[in-house]
């Protein structure tokens, strides 16, 4: 059994296909990547997936269990977590209070020790005491992969983490991928930096159009026709 | 069957004057997202206008129709778009409908100066009085063909203008997007313009043709715009023809209720609640119950970004500052008059519902238009409870309308924004017409509410209900403090900030507003508990609520200092008129005139002031020039040119209004603070030279005077020597665009580049 399945799912927005169909897994201790150019529906599938968006058609299930019409806040009880890809942090709230939130949230009975080291874990332990508003993106993206941490998930989909991101941040991000996935985590991981997604994920799909035209490791993904036919327009 | 015949046209009469209210409504909300509860306000002053040049001046009907519609009206609508609503971008939606009460306030201040209520007046006709056509045997008056025939004019020239006409393109690319629109080489801030000078026109028309029906008066012309809110609201603030249908819809329902209501089988109370209120309520259930069939709003990300910025409050500040307050308020208390001292706790009245709202919309974003409903419940629990007004009493009244806070907020929860604002607006009309207009509630017009039963302490002068006011508020203020340190508080915040993360993060959004709109009515029912005294309805009224949160909002809805200050401004403002005679009119447009200006300080007074203070205390300049000034005064004071009382008010203003507007004055750039100096210099000539001794002749009197010149010079001023903050529409900050690089960035940009930069 996979920790995510998402089984058929369409998104129509009026007359507009945002999704026609999308089959994907995610398994645990793996990171997933899902790629496709601008417009592809990658957010709206995470949207459908984190509670957000109604799917038209389609289901998912997290561990077994049948989320497709659960509010986003029982789906975060059950171990999904994300970010976003245009941040969502608390803005008027101190950077660890953001993270505290979300301990809080998940009942966590040591709270501080937790805020703590993920802080410490994500490397912004220094921004701790800073208003969240007015933070710069990359460190931003990193509150916000801290604070979806903090609800303990056992699945974290990650909206472009590294976009933003300098070099060293973004590997570092590598790095905590790798960590988490360690620990048993799934990641689903929309990202634009290909030599991150190349470097991290398990596992890759592309999304063209609404649909899945491939899926593989990286290494078939990277030569695969019909993918670069869709990044590049090339005749296949 | 030629009685229904009659009422038919009546209501589609009506419902031709609801239609173009509410196409107004729908043009400058769809344009510049702005809901403007004042629309009705437009119409009532258009009204007025048009009877000045028609009945007054005995101009001819078409000139004045002409220099009405044609020319005051769009000028109108253009000077409110450019100074007031265009600093609006950027804010939340809290400042926005703040910005268009205080609209409505200053034009209900300004109709009341220049046109006090006077029963000599012309009157106001009908077009073509007396002049009726038959229809049907039904004798139809012309004035309501030209009213049917105005809604079918209007129809066809707003769809010929959106469709057929290069604005109307631009305005519909403005609805869809924009920021496209502006990076395409579109104008929005023209577009919108002329939507606000359509929509005034609009309204005008609309307070024209209702006021030849029902006379001249501000009350029911300024509430034309509930009925436009439900039909607008069925339209979805979109769409004109739905809105056209709901209007329609609403004009039938009111004439047939009319028609009906005298029949035998209609029943004239249930349960022994008269319902003789339900006709007036009518436009309000209808729009409580469009409101409730929009679909839930669903969750979206990256929607809104806020200006508002408020700190934590630490405990130590806190703790000083209740303890302050009550001492204050003892040591004031004793040299105050009997009605000075009334005045004065109506004030903490006042900002005890004020505070009510600070973890409502402060903290949580959440907007109430109902916070005086609440108090109302609250006087009427205290009164009916058993025990007389003991401390059981007071706990038992407090939860009560807690929970009926969170009743009322269960079916209002699938809404946010101006749909929930616009919910608490039709609870707040419904409680008072068919709550306290009832005989059981308010017998004989009002009611008394027991005096607070401590045990050994007997408060019952109003000296002793003044101290009670100030314990309460510091109480309750220091119990806003908690919750905002407290989990609750955080999670109150995030769902300001993000619902979209507090909810994927497993926060129930609906629990978490139960909780606030539950703690938000619990403390405004204490304002009503508390009051110790008779109160009548009229108290309690919605269009009471609304200048109470403006103020908290003028003052600072995101702390506790903030609800304290608004809600004293708003206790002396009435007070203004009986201290200074000649300022009486001035006192009526006062709050209205303080609340438009919230586009350039969204986080409210309170918070500025504080800001204010701490640059300053960097800078050693200014601060000698402060301590300077001070000392002058006091010079002044010993040479006996000034009294003391001037030295004490002039010295308070020096500290509280001058020095912290300081740095801004220095440090502005503009040609603006020149105008802010002088401003500022006749502040202080006014506090100094006013003749405090004689002229003013009561020591409550000169402390609300002081109040209010603080308030009016020293945040006038603010105000002024700033430069309006203008954000960028295209939203780069929404994508990092706007924070400083970082020298890691720079690097970075410069590997890539190839350049050194």
């Amino acid at each position: 059994m996979s920790l995510l399945e998402v089984r058929g799912v369409m998104v129509r927005f009026g007359g507009v296909m945002a999704i026609g169909g999308v089959d994907l897994d995610v398994q645990a201790g793996e990171v997933t990547g899902l790629i496709g150019p601008n417009g592809a529906g990658k957010t709206t599938l995470f949207n459908v997936i984190s509670g957000m968006q109604e799917p038209t058609a389609g289901s998912v299930h997290v561990s077994g269990v049948d989320v497709t019409n659960e509010a986003p806040h029982r789906r975060a009880k059950r171990g999904l977590a994300r970010t976003f890809q245009r941040l969502e942090l608390f803005s008027s709230l101190t950077v660890r209070d953001n993270v505290r939130v979300a301990a809080e949230l998940a009942a966590l009975t040591n709270i501080d020790e937790t805020v703590d080291n993920l802080l410490e874990k994500v490397g912004v332990s220094d921004l701790a005491e800073k208003t969240a508003g007015d933070l710069p993106t990359g460190s931003a993206r990193l509150v916000e992969i801290a604070r979806a941490l903090a609800t303990g998930p056992r699945l974290l989909l990650l909206d472009e983490p590294a976009s933003g991101l300098d070099e060293a941040e973004s590997d570092r991000l590598g790095i905590l991928l790798h960590e988490l996935t360690a620990d048993g985590l799934g990641v689903l991981l929309v990202e634009h930096d290909m030599s991150l997604v190349m470097h991290v994920c398990d596992r890759i799909f592309v999304l063209d159009l609404g649909f899945i035209i491939a899926n593989g490791t990286p290494h078939e993904i990277q030569h695969d026709p019909k993918v670069l036919h869709a990044y590049l327009g090339a005749p296949s | 069957m030629q009685e229904l015949l009659t009422f038919t046209i009546i209501g589609l009469s009506t419902g031709a004057i609801y239609a173009v209210v509410a196409s107004g409504l729908v043009v400058t909300y769809t344009t510049s997202g702005i809901f403007n509860l004042a629309h009705g306000a437009t119409g009532m002053l258009a009204a007025f206008t048009y009877w000045q040049l028609r009945f007054d001046w005995d101009l001819p009907a078409p000139v004045a129709l002409f220099v009405t519609l044609f020319i005051l009206c769009p000028l109108f609508g253009i000077l409110t778009e450019r100074f007031v609503m265009r600093g609006l971008q950027g804010t939340s939606e809290v400042v926005k409908l703040s910005v268009t009460v205080a609209l409505f306030a200053f034009m209900i201040g300004a109709a009341n100066w220049i046109w006090p209520s006077d029963s000599g007046r012309q009157a106001f006709l009908k077009f073509f009085e007396g002049n009726t056509v038959s229809i049907g045997g039904i004798n139809v008056s012309w004035h309501k063909l030209i009213t049917f025939g105005c809604a079918i004019l209007v129809a066809i020239v707003l769809r010929l203008l959106l469709f057929r006409t290069r604005m109307g393109v631009a305005m519909r690319a403005v609805v869809d997007d924009r920021a496209l629109t502006e990076l395409n080489g579109g104008r929005p801030d023209r577009v919108a313009m002329f939507a606000w000078a359509i929509s005034a026109m609009l309204a005008g028309l609309a307070g024209i043709l209702l006021a030849g029906e029902q006379q001249l008066n501000i009350e029911p012309l300024v509430l034309l715009v509930i009925n436009a809110y439900a039909a607008a609201i069925i339209g979805r603030l979109t769409s004109l023809p739905m809105t056209f249908a709901g209007a329609a819809v609403l004009g039938l329902l009111d004439a047939y209720y009319l028609q009906f209501s005298d029949d035998s089988w209609f029943p004239q109370s249930i349960m022994g609640f008269g319902i003789s209120g339900i006709r007036a309520s009518i436009p309000t259930i209808v729009l409580f119950i469009a409101l409730l069939a929009r679909p839930q709003s669903r969750l979206r990300a990256g929607v809104v970004r806020f200006r508002e910025q408020n700190k934590v409050p630490t405990w130590s500040t806190s703790i000083m500052g209740a303890v302050g307050l009550i001492a204050t308020t003892v040591a004031i208390s004793g040299m105050l008059t009997r009605s000075n001292t009334l005045l004065l706790l109506n004030g903490f009245t006042f900002a005890i519902v004020a505070l009510s709202l600070v973890p409502l919309t402060g903290y949580a974003g959440q907007m109430s238009l109902a916070p005086l409903t609440f108090a109302g419940l609250g006087a009427i629990a205290m009164s009916k409870l058993p025990g007389d007004g003991n401390l059981l009493t007071l706990i038992a009244a407090v939860v009560i309308v807690a929970l009926v806070g969170a009743l009322v907020a269960l079916p209002a929860i699938r809404l946010s924004g101006i749909y929930l604002a616009l919910s608490t607006a039709a609870f707040a009309v419904l409680v008072t017409k068919l709550i306290f207009n009832q005989k059981q509630t308010f017998m004989s017009g009002n009611i008394s509410v027991p005096v607070l039963d401590i045990p050994f302490i007997e408060i019952n002068t109003p000296r002793g209900r003044l101290i009670l006011a100030s314990f309460a508020f510091s109480f309750l203020g220091l119990g806003v403090v908690a919750v905002r340190r407290s989990r609750l508080g955080r999670r109150l915040i995030a769902l300001k900030d993000s619902p979209a993360a507090a909810a994927t993060l497993g926060m129930s959004l609906t629990r978490t507003k139960l909780a606030a709109f539950a703690i938000s009515a619990g403390i405004a029912s204490c304002a009503g508990a508390l009051a110790g005294d008779k109160v009548s309805p009229q108290q309690y009224d919605f269009t009471q609520s609304l200048p109470v949160v403006l103020l908290a909002v003028v003052g600072g809805v995101g702390s506790v200092g903030g609800a304290l200050f608004g809600g004293l401004l708003l206790g002396g403002n009435s007070v203004l008129a009986t201290v200074v005679p000649t300022l009486k009119n001035v006192a009526k447009i006062l709050p209205g005139t303080i609340g438009v200006t919230l586009g350039r300080n969204p986080s409210g007074a309170a918070a500025q002031i504080g800001d204010a203070f701490r640059t300053l205390l960097n800078r050693w300049g200014l601060l000698a020039f402060s301590a300077g000034g001070a000392f002058l005064i006091w010079v002044l004071d010993a040479q006996y040119i000034i009294s003391h009382w001037a030295f004490f008010i002039g010295g308070i203003f020096w500290i509280l209004a001058v020095t912290p507007n300081l740095v801004a004055i220095v440090d502005g750039t503009s040609r603006r603070r020149y105008l802010a100096g002088a401003f500022l210099s006749i502040g202080v000539v006014v506090s100094l030279s006013i003749d405090w001794d004689n002229a003013v002749d009561s020591t409550g009197k000169r402390l609300i005077a002081l109040i209010l010149i603080i308030a009016f010079f020293g945040v006038g001023t603010q105000r002024l020597a700033e430069e309006s903050p203008r954000l960028h529409r295209a939203s780069p900050d929404a994508v990092g665009l706007t924070a400083d690089f970082t020298d890691e960035e720079l690097d970075h940009a410069e590997r890539e580049l190839g350049v050194v930069l």
